[in-house]
């Protein structure tokens, strides 16, 4: 009698930790379906697979808007002067510093590739505005260089460059 | 029956709350200290599976919610891209759309444990009276929700029984359109159901909420339907009822989740794999298995008013069982006459069921008219006349004694779980069967093939699809589309087994329409993997003028959406040896069915072929597969019953591409599943070693 009741508990307790620890695994693996079909289906990672875009329409000084991923892709074929300012201003003074041949496919300097959304809070900056010949946000006042770089109000980052890559050389492939 | 809450938390914070809002004694004296009678038996872990059940459908439907679109150009769409593309989106539509069985499953036996035990009887005279309105509820739920994916069913089902409101004198037309939104079925009966199927489950929530409340005021009946007097008759809900609730729940799963993985459309119909068309009507409209008993009193009186409020009266006729039952004794267990007729009511309603499901003709008629006016016997005359004559037997003096009773001799409530259980089982399969009679005008029952995907452990034959793709590309893809797939499909696992590569290359020697382009022009590309296979006939016109007025379905779910009748008892078997391919052997017995000749006597039409196989013998399309017309590169023979077969598994991947996702998934869940009912079943013996 006095042997069972000493092992009697430890036993009965094993069995609660047992059924309570499988009880937590089934609930944490049902948890995760029911999280992972928020995560985008298969027909919209199929749709964003790479896009091609012609170049050879836009004129110099022009650009165009494209989407890739629900994303507006700026694609802008810079004036001389648009490059020339990018490149005179000293990088470490920038709030973001980055050089102006870094954002650019080497070869294919006069075409600036960002998806135009602001790093402030996303809305997407008007092209051809502000005061460094780049791009201007209205939403909060952030202003972009003509190298699509951060210069001025509350926005933190450079316009991001998505990644593209040239296939010939009036065509990129962004993706 | 809950006294004063004992609960006195120690900690400060919930101290302080508790000041304020009592919610911590409220749950301890509900749910831990409400003392449960001792003597209840596993019908009653229903309660708790139906919370379970109630729990589970709102999830997976406010999850279905997000990726679903109440359109009617879009929503059948909408819902087979939750099956192929969301993630886990065929396991939330499984769960889902067998839920609903599944809950009304647990209904049922929860209300025949209430009829069984006299659960309706003074003082609980409000909480049945509550549950009949969730019951209500429930139907007005499913219903809607049945609609919803739009598919034949969907549609005629909305049709008929909206209509059903049509045969209220006067304002029955105008009732029906305003339900309607319009001059018939459509898009703002779609979206009208839509917003009320996601709304009244939170109505049921609420009166649960008001079911349970009751039930804690009055207390819980129990098999000898006497009430808790001492202490000694009750023991606290947790750890007691908690723990026999969740082994009970955990069982249910297993049979809930035999039905997700293997038999996912076991219970629905093969023609809501069909999108609606109000322009056809299905050869056999079913209601769903749940309403078949009261589908068959609806058809059994030959006026549609009458009709009309025999249905209805047979659900509310329940509400007034408390006055039409008015014997003393609760429990059937001592009432050895409304045992017996409680036993044949039980037959009767399966019987219903089962009527429900048959064609409308002959001897299924007399036979639904005797069993409805069996059914309202039982409450207005049986019922109430037994109430009067019947002697009891001795009830126990308390519900101790009956503890001490059963102990002593445990084969009778054995018997009687082992026959509720049958009747149960068959309650269930019975309804769930659309066995009709077999009738001139169907085709011939297809053979049996054996495929590589039927069963538990079933995969596709990669080498078979391939070859059935090639099949469908060469031959059938000339009439019929494939609008569902997308090509990017092929590589995807448990299909055909291409790489990504040969995908994309396959999809390249295609032609797609896109645009416009900044022109304003729709201009033709090569496919890419994203794009889904082109149809052959840019709309339904342009097909049925270049197939002699027939259109060629598209055969995206063509291995659901086709399925004929095994009989009975053979679809009882169905459900356990998961027998899921009736699409596939039907596919292949047509393929294979052409005769040059149709038999002396039939009156083929112009323009049309005999066929063993198809429903009315008489198809439009001509002979499709012809011997060494299809090349394969595996030196599989090139025979017609070949390409049959191969084609055939190749739809059924078209159907159901996640199948193998699905039966490996439901292996894992089973050995889970086994493990824990077996450990909630030993920690329950452990709880309750010091009850008995
Ligand atoms: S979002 Fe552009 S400045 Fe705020």
């Amino acid at each position: 009698m006095t042997s069972s009741t000493s092992a009697e508990p430890t036993r009965r307790d094993f069995l609660y930790v047992a059924t309570g620890a499988v009880g937590a695994v089934g609930a944490a693996a049902v948890a995760w379906p029911l999280i992972s079909q928020m995560n985008p289906d298969a027909s919209t990672i199929a749709a964003g697979a790479p896009i091609e875009v012609d170049l050879a329409p836009i004129a110099t000084g022009q650009d165009i808007k494209v989407f890739w991923r629900g994303k507006p892709i700026y694609i802008m074929n810079r004036t001389k002067k648009q490059i020339d300012e990018a490149r005179s201003v000293p990088v470490s003074s920038l709030p973001d510093p980055q050089s102006d041949q870094s954002r650019v496919k080497e070869g294919h300097d006069q075409w600036l590739v960002v998806i135009g959304i602001c790093t402030h809070l996303g809305c997407i900056p008007i092209a051809h505005e502000g005061a460094y010949d780049g791009f201007f946000c209205p939403c909060h006042g952030s202003v972009y260089d003509s190298s699509g770089r951060i210069r001025q109000g509350p926005a933190p980052l450079n316009l991001a460059v998505p990644p593209y890559a040239f296939v010939s050389d009036t065509k990129i492939k962004i993706g | 029956m809950s006294g004063p809450s004992n609960y006195n938390p120690q900690n400060p914070v919930l101290k302080w709350v508790e000041r304020r809002l009592p919610i911590g004694g409220l749950i301890h004296s509900s749910f831990v200290a409400y003392p449960t009678p001792r003597n209840l038996n596993y019908w009653w872990t229903f309660g708790a599976i139906l919370s379970m059940m109630l729990g589970v459908q709102i999830i997976t439907g406010i999850i279905l919610a997000m990726h679903y679109t109440p359109h009617v150009d879009l929503a059948f769409k909408s819902v087979e891209l939750i099956v192929r593309d969301v993630n886990y989106g065929w396991l939330l539509r499984y769960l889902h759309s067998n839920g609903a069985s599944m809950f009304f499953i647990a209904v049922y036996i929860h209300m025949f444990r209430g009829l069984y035990y006299g659960s309706y009887k003074e003082p609980r005279e409000v909480l049945w009276i509550l549950g009949v309105i969730i019951y209500l509820l429930m139907m007005a739920t499913g219903f809607m929700g049945y609609v919803l994916p739009w598919g034949q069913m969907s549609f005629w089902g909305a049709t008929v029984i909206t209509n059903l409101f049509g045969a209220i004198p006067y304002v029955g037309d105008s009732i029906v359109t305003l339900l309607w939104g319009g001059y018939s079925v459509g898009n703002p009966t779609l979206n009208r159901f839509f917003s009320l199927h996601y709304l009244l489950p939170f109505v049921i929530a609420g009166v649960v909420v008001l079911h349970v409340w009751a039930l804690h005021v009055s207390g819980q009946n129990n098999p000898a339907g006497v009430e808790p007097k001492t202490e000694k008759d009750t023991v606290p809900f947790t750890p007691y009822a908690t723990v026999k609730d969740a082994f009970g729940m955990s069982c249910f799963l297993l049979f809930f989740a035999w039905f997700i993985f293997y038999i996912p459309n076991y219970l629905g119909d093969p023609d809501n794999y069909i999108p609606a068309n109000p322009a056809v009507t299905p050869a056999h409209i079913v209601p769903e298995w749940y309403y078949l008993p009261f589908y068959a009193i609806l058809r059994s009186i030959p006026n549609k008013l009458a009709g009309v409020i025999a249905m209805f009266a047979a659900i509310i006729v329940l509400a007034f069982l408390p006055w039409l039952d008015s014997a003393r004794t609760r429990s059937s267990k001592y009432r050895p006459l409304a045992k017996q007729f409680f036993w044949i009511f039980v037959v009767v309603c399966i019987g219903l069921g089962y009527l429900g499901a048959q064609p409308p003709e002959g001897i299924y008629v007399i036979a639904g008219r005797v069993l409805t006016v069996a059914y309202f016997a039982y409450f207005l005359i049986v019922l109430p006349i037994l109430s009067r004559i019947e002697t009891a037997r001795p009830l126990p003096n308390s519900i101790a004694e009956d503890v001490l009773r059963k102990t002593g001799s445990t084969k009778t409530p054995m018997v009687s779980t082992m026959i509720a259980l049958a009747v149960g089982g068959a309650l269930m399969l019975g309804a769930a069967g659309k066995a009709s009679a077999a009738d001139d005008s169907h085709g011939l029952t297809p053979p049996s093939l054996k495929w590589s995907f039927a069963g538990p452990l079933g995969k596709f034959d990669q080498g078979q699809l391939q070859r059935g793709l090639k099949v469908y590309k060469e031959v059938c893809s000339s009439c019929h589309g494939l609008s569902y797939v997308a090509f990017r499909n092929l590589s995807d696992p448990g299909g055909p087994g291409y790489s990504p590569a040969q995908a994309a290359a396959f999809a390249s020697d295609y032609k797609v329409k896109d645009g416009p382009n900044d022109a304003g022009d729709m201009f033709e590309r090569p496919g890419r993997p994203a794009d889904y296979f082109p149809s052959p006939f840019p709309n339904e016109q342009a097909a049925r003028a270049a197939n002699g007025g027939a259109y060629p379905p598209d055969l995206s779910l063509i291995a659901k959406a086709r399925g004929y009748e095994r009989g009975f008892p053979q679809f009882v078997f169905d459900a356990f040896i998961q027998f899921q391919e009736k699409g596939p052997n039907y596919i292949d017995a047509l393929m294979q069915g052409y005769e040059e000749k149709a038999p002396a006597g039939f009156a083929l039409p112009e323009g049309s072929y005999y066929n063993k196989y198809f429903p009315g013998h008489s198809i439009k399309m001509p002979k499709p597969l012809n011997d060494g017309q299809v090349t394969f590169d595996d030196g599989s023979p090139a025979t017609v019953q070949q390409y049959a077969k191969d084609v055939s598994a190749f739809l059924m991947w078209a159907a159901e591409p996640h199948l193998e996702a699905r039966k490996r998934t439901g292996l894992q869940v089973f050995i889970f599943l086994i493990v824990l009912s077996g450990l909630l079943y030993f920690t329950k013996k452990k709880v309750w070693a010091d009850a008995h």
